[in-house]
């Protein structure tokens, strides 16, 4: 396959699957907690989560970067003490790509979560309550085997979102080849370049591939957990 | 083992003001729906917080609205047995009948899982997913759920109403069973005088969220204040009998405490205690000497305790017979007739086919 993608073609494939590939893993924990909280919840500014998750959504991918940028950025509040504490610099970085996918991603996520823990009978949590399982026994043996079909669908949109996800990328760690030139950024910079056309190609190719491959894996996965989960 | 309720709770259009015991065996919490028995039970188990009150189970507090005593449902340790059976779809009958294994605590003690097993006749499911099981089965396997999570107590909401007659025929030996052969104290909700008839030990009887009225099953099966709670159709006492003797022409004889009684053939050995339901519209009141040429058999001599009458034609006469009360609807121009007064010596004709119903009690 190197033979076939030009070796920065080859890097940039690599980068946005390794890329959505940790931005999927995780945002899934705090998926799974938010869209808990949206769908179980009884508590004052539920209505202003839901609007943080979803604002990715709304604004412009372009906004979302930069103000990634300003709060992750080197100076910025949070990207500052991060580097001073932990040392961990996202601008620039593969890291702040996986960051900018996985907020891009995570109200897609959450939406699907949500909806498949909406599907869950509380009479059931409740049985499992008062045979002697605390809250989190609950969660982990019922609500969460239970949404296993909506857990993979969120994560599968998830994956591609962030396959896809560029304007908020490339404001927020730019496109430099190797580091955070990710397939998005590569086919748009191909597409700048004289004689790039064909490269752009084989990009928007492997794209397609790999957005069906996810899509079809996904709906059979679904498809085989939904049947465990009705107990046929 | 007792379990002491005494609570309020807004309920609808009025308030839910409920207090009573559930001494041991099953207790039925009896009312028409919408009288509140799921919201007692639900509140027992912890679903529900009530306004005010106290709910003691053998001396723990479970519930005190003054004292602020909550016990989380989890700690409650009551087995619930929903109407609905509420199997968890994504496990197996044998996962879902020990789910609650492994929540009890170390020491405590309770039915084996072979004897739960062979007491519901589940056996044979244990591979099966609750998807593939029957409503009967379903119900089982939920009863079997709740009695391995090692409980103190069983809570049952109606778990035979969402069946058919055949499938509550079914379940009800297993919870004769269960009553005869395990000593955890049950509550029983129910709307169903006969099932009430069949198993329960002690009644409570609802109506319109506040006690109507509770006592041993005999006893309040038989008071004829109980009529119009129970149904003028439902209503009958339930009397202890043993089996005698089986006749070579089809009949058993069953002796009470009045003397004795003709069933078509039961299946029991000879010298077994059961239970038999008389439907107050089931018996004829007569007077002076037994009374000769009737094709009834079962003619019991009794005294009149008390008559009442209700704006109907009818009138229900309660009967003491032996150390046992019956009941007898006749209407108000017999009772006027034969002027029948409390204290008079009777005899009760019983048309035995009433006895031999397949809903009276066994156990």
């Amino acid at each position: 396959m190197t033979g076939w993608l030009g070796p920065q073609e080859w890097q940039a494939v690599v980068l946005s699957l390794q890329v959505s590939f940790w931005a999927t893993l995780l945002s899934l924990p705090p998926g799974i907690l938010t869209a808990y909280a949206l769908a179980r919840g009884q508590f004052r500014g539920k209505q202003l989560l839901n609007g943080l998750v979803h604002l990715p959504l709304i604004l412009p991918p372009v906004v979302t970067g930069y103000l990634l940028l300003l709060t992750f950025g080197r100076r910025g509040l949070i990207g500052g003490w991060l580097e001073e504490t932990f040392g961990l610099v996202l601008a620039f970085r593969w890291t702040g790509a996986v960051l900018a996918a996985a907020i891009m991603a995570f109200p897609l996520m959450v939406r699907a979560i949500r909806l498949a823990i909406e599907a869950v009978d509380p009479k059931l949590e409740e049985a499992a309550a008062t045979l002697g399982a605390a809250r989190l026994w609950v969660f982990v043996t019922i609500t969460l085997p239970l949404i296993l079909p909506g857990l993979i669908t969120g994560a599968v949109l998830a994956f591609a979102k962030a396959m896809g996800e560029f304007g908020a990328t490339i404001t927020f760690v730019s496109n430099i080849p190797g580091q955070t030139q990710t397939l998005p950024s590569a086919i748009y910079t191909f597409l700048q370049i004289p004689g790039g056309e064909a490269s752009a190609l084989r990009l928007v190719a492997v794209s397609v591939g790999v957005a069906m491959t996810a899509l079809l894996a996904s709906e059979l996965l679904a498809r085989r957990a939904a049947r465990r989960v009705a107990g046929g | 083992m007792s379990l002491s309720v005494d609570i309020s709770h807004p309920f609808g259009a009025f308030n839910l003001r409920v207090a009573f015991e559930a001494p041991g065996g099953i207790t039925a919490l009896f009312g028409r729906s919408g009288t509140g028995k799921t919201t007692v039970v639900n509140a027992v188990a912890g679903l529900l917080q009530p306004k005010a009150g106290r709910i003691v189970l053998s001396g723990e507090v479970l519930f005190d609205a003054d004292a602020g005593i909550r016990v989380a449902m989890h700690k409650r340790r009551l087995g619930y047995v929903f109407q609905d059976g509420r199997l968890f779809p994504h496990l197996s009958v044998h996962q879902n009948l020990t789910y609650g294994l492994r929540f009890a605590p170390s020491g405590a003690t309770g039915p084996q899982q072979d004897e739960v097993y062979e007491l519901l006749g589940v056996a044979a499911l244990l591979n099966r997913r609750p998807g593939a099981l029957s409503g009967g089965e379903k119900q089982r396997v939920a009863i079997g759920r709740a009695l391995l999570s090692r409980p103190r107590m069983l809570l049952m909401d109606e778990p035979l109403a969402a069946l058919d007659a055949a499938r509550k025929e079914e379940i009800l030996p297993y919870l004769e069973r269960l009553r005869d052969h395990t000593d955890i104290p049950v509550l029983y909700v129910s709307h169903s005088v006969a099932e009430v008839a069949r198993l329960a030990t002690s009644v409570v009887v609802l109506e319109d969220g506040h006690v109507a009225r509770a006592g041993p099953a005999e006893q309040v099966l038989s008071d004829p204040d109980m009529v119009r709670q129970l149904g003028v159709r439902e209503a009958g006492a339930v009397l202890p009998a043993t089996i005698t003797r089986h006749h070579a022409d089809g009949l058993t004889e069953l002796a009470v405490s009045g003397g004795q009684l003709f069933l078509p053939r039961m299946d029991k050995a000879e010298g077994q205690v059961t239970r038999v339901r008389v439907l107050a519209h089931d018996v004829i009141v007569a007077r002076g000497a037994p009374p000769v040429g009737l094709s009834a058999l079962n003619i019991l001599p009794a005294e009149i305790i008390a008559l009442r009458g209700g704006t109907g034609p009818g009138v229900i006469v309660q009967m003491q017979c032996g150390s046992d009360r019956l009941l007898a609807r006749v209407t108000r121009r017999s009772a006027d007739a034969l002027a029948l007064t409390p204290g008079d010596a009777v005899h009760a004709v019983i048309k035995s086919v009433s006895i031999a119903r397949t809903d009276i009690g066994a156990g």
